[in-house]
């Protein structure tokens, strides 16, 4: 996968991702019409599927809205690469499927508008634009299995006893 | 083997294990699983997705109706009715809506979380009942569902750094501004993937209240989880609630942890966290100046009885400045009746503030006090990222009851010893 670079800083919170206003609905695709809003009004005009947003520490922190990795995903977000991530933002995105990446190398050597291809069963990240290359360590254990088995839904289903 | 810290003990008990080490992936077997009428839609959604017909056991699961409730508006009606009619269709034992309240409080009051249990929940503020010597931390919607279908969810087993108070706090300060103090020192990652277990002399001077309100906070250094020792006010208080029996227990002296913190709680004034994070942490007397158009207390960081004891005995009396918005929401039905019953609800309204039914509401800015752009609250909330309790460019200033109710009557951010 490959997309053009929305850069932000460090403790983006969920509440600037989707703010609670917006979480009166669970509609995935409304969600998606107010993602970042409250940090950068433009950004749902910009993006375009397969962008990718690079970000600082503690990325997705704050409230546990699964809202908030749901509305990246849905409007066409790639992939997120970030310095580290909040924890329950961290779960919640491989439950969903919304691939994310820990590469903080890559986020000080990359600036806004680069492209950016991920290849993750490789463990590798290129910016096309600046022509350097970052690799990042596999995914280990339950988190692991989570992103084989296409998410937590599959997984689950494929371990219930069918009814 | 080296010995173990009260987050690994509470994870091994819950695995079935004899001893785990940071690092190590578990099981764990839940004993409650929580979710809201925020969160809970999304779960139903994912769990009827996961092909999952009954819930693993219908009297380990509490659905709370809080953050938009009474119902606001016509969306929030159909999140809590989803909510309902998935509680009923399952049976389920804790579907709290009437003769309820915020979620953190109410369980704990009602005897449903006790000490050695495992919970999590559909909100990031589930760490609250580490105060019960118990291990909990918040999930999303979809691993709050697959809790809900298989009764246990995974957890890779976090260091554990030890925040130690001793010392005498001093007048006005509790267990929120220590929590605020600790968020400043270490951050809003500072415990990032951790657990954070506290200890000290000044912890165990605490009532449960302010033990609630500071692994409330944990989440907001990026903890996995906040935990409180085992005392005999734990013990006095989950008696009073139990109806099943608990497990306790402590940390070993030889446990192994990430980093040892110790500050003396004695020289502490009360904190006020500054927009636009909870680490932005200062004493009162430095943000004195500033004028603010709403006080906010409540919330499931300082809804308790005692909470509004402390806002009464300042409000007592006084009034409340004109042009500020006083806006006083006790935590559960429980404590509204019995702040009503106390004459703290007569105090209230005397001074020129407003009680609301028990809810979340301007805490996340829901509703029942959301700000205007260019508005400022002193509030007894969380979190004051922008845009929390209103338009994203009105203000929060995080604080304790205390400073909250004093600001109202001045107008202006202040320390009650300037009344
Ligand atoms: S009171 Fe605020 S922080 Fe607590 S559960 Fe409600 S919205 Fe979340």
């Amino acid at each position: 996968m490959a997309g053009h670079v929305h850069k932000y800083g460090d403790h983006v919170d969920t509440d600037v991702i989707i703010p609670a206003r917006y979480l009166n609905t669970s509609d995935n695709a409304e969600l998606a019409a107010h993602c970042m809003e409250d940090l950068d009004a433009e950004f749902i005009t910009r993006v375009r599927p397969g962008d990718v947003i690079v970000a600082g520490v503690n990325f997705g922190c704050g409230s546990s809205r699964e809202h908030a990795p749901i509305a990246i995903k849905e409007c066409g977000v790639s992939c997120v690469i970030a310095k580290s991530f909040a924890r329950i933002f961290y779960r919640n995105a491989l439950n969903i499927g919304l691939p994310i990446v820990e590469c903080a190398p890559l986020v000080d050597e990359t600036e806004a508008g680069d492209e950016v291809e991920v290849d993750l069963a490789a463990g590798r990240a290129r910016n096309l634009t600046k022509g350097t290359e970052y690799s990042f360590p596999p995914l280990v254990g339950p988190a692991a299995e989570l992103v084989a088995a296409g998410g937590l839904v599959a997984l689950v289903k494929a371990r219930l006893p069918a009814g | 083997m080296p010995g173990m810290t009260l987050t690994e003990k509470l994870l091994a008990h819950a695995a079935g294990r004899d001893g785990v080490r940071p690092g190590d992936f578990v099981t764990a077997k839940l004993s409650c699983v929580l979710a809201n009428d925020m969160t809970a839609p999304i779960a139903i959604r994912e769990f009827r997705k996961m092909g999952a017909e009954r819930v693993f056991d219908r009297t380990k699961i509490a659905l709370v109706a809080d953050h938009s409730t009474p119902n606001k508006d016509i969306l929030s009606a159909t999140q809590t009715k989803t909510m309902r009619d998935f509680a009923r269709e399952q049976d389920i034992l804790h579907y709290y809506e009437t003769e309820a309240g915020i979620e953190h409080i109410l369980l704990p009051d009602k005897g449903i979380v006790l000490p050695g249990d495992c919970v999590i929940g559909a909100d990031s503020h589930t760490c609250t009942y580490g105060a019960l010597t118990a291990f909990s931390t918040g999930v999303g919607s979809s691993d709050c569902a697959a809790a809900m279908a298989t009764g246990e969810c995974w957890f890779r087993v976090p260091e554990t750094l030890r925040f130690v108070f001793n010392g005498e706090l001093q007048p006005w300060v509790g267990g929120k501004d220590l929590i605020l103090f600790t968020i400043g020192q270490i951050g809003v990652d500072g415990a990032l993937y951790r657990a954070m277990e506290f200890g000290g002399s000044a912890i165990h001077a605490l009532e449960m209240a302010g033990r609630f309100t500071m692994c409330n906070m944990a989440i907001e250094a990026g903890g996995k989880n906040g935990v409180m020792p085992f005392d005999e006010k734990t013990k006095a208080y989950v008696d009073a609630r139990a109806t099943r029996e608990y497990t306790v227990f402590e940390p070993d002296a030889d446990a192994d942890y990430a980093h040892v913190y110790e500050w003396n709680a004695g020289a502490i004034e009360p904190q006020v966290s500054a927009p636009f994070l909870p680490s932005n942490a200062r004493g009162v007397s430095e943000l004195k100046d500033v004028a603010i158009d709403q006080a906010v207390v409540g919330a499931c960081t300082n809804g308790r009885i005692e909470d509004l004891r402390v806002a009464a005995g300042i409000l007592k009396g006084r009034k409340v400045a004109k042009g500020v918005r006083c806006i006083i929401i006790p935590g559960t039905h429980d404590i509204h009746l019995r702040a009503t019953r106390e004459g703290l609800v007569e105090t209230f309204l005397e001074a020129g503030a407003m009680v609301s039914t028990p809810t979340c509401g301007p805490c996340l800015g829901g509703h029942m006090g959301v700000l205007a752009a260019g508005e400022r609250a002193v509030a007894t909330t969380n979190r004051n990222f922008v845009g929390r309790m209103g338009h994203p460019e009105s203000e929060v200033y995080l604080a304790s009851p205390a400073v909250a109710a004093a600001s109202a009557v001045c107008g202006r951010i202040c320390s009650p010893e300037e009344l």
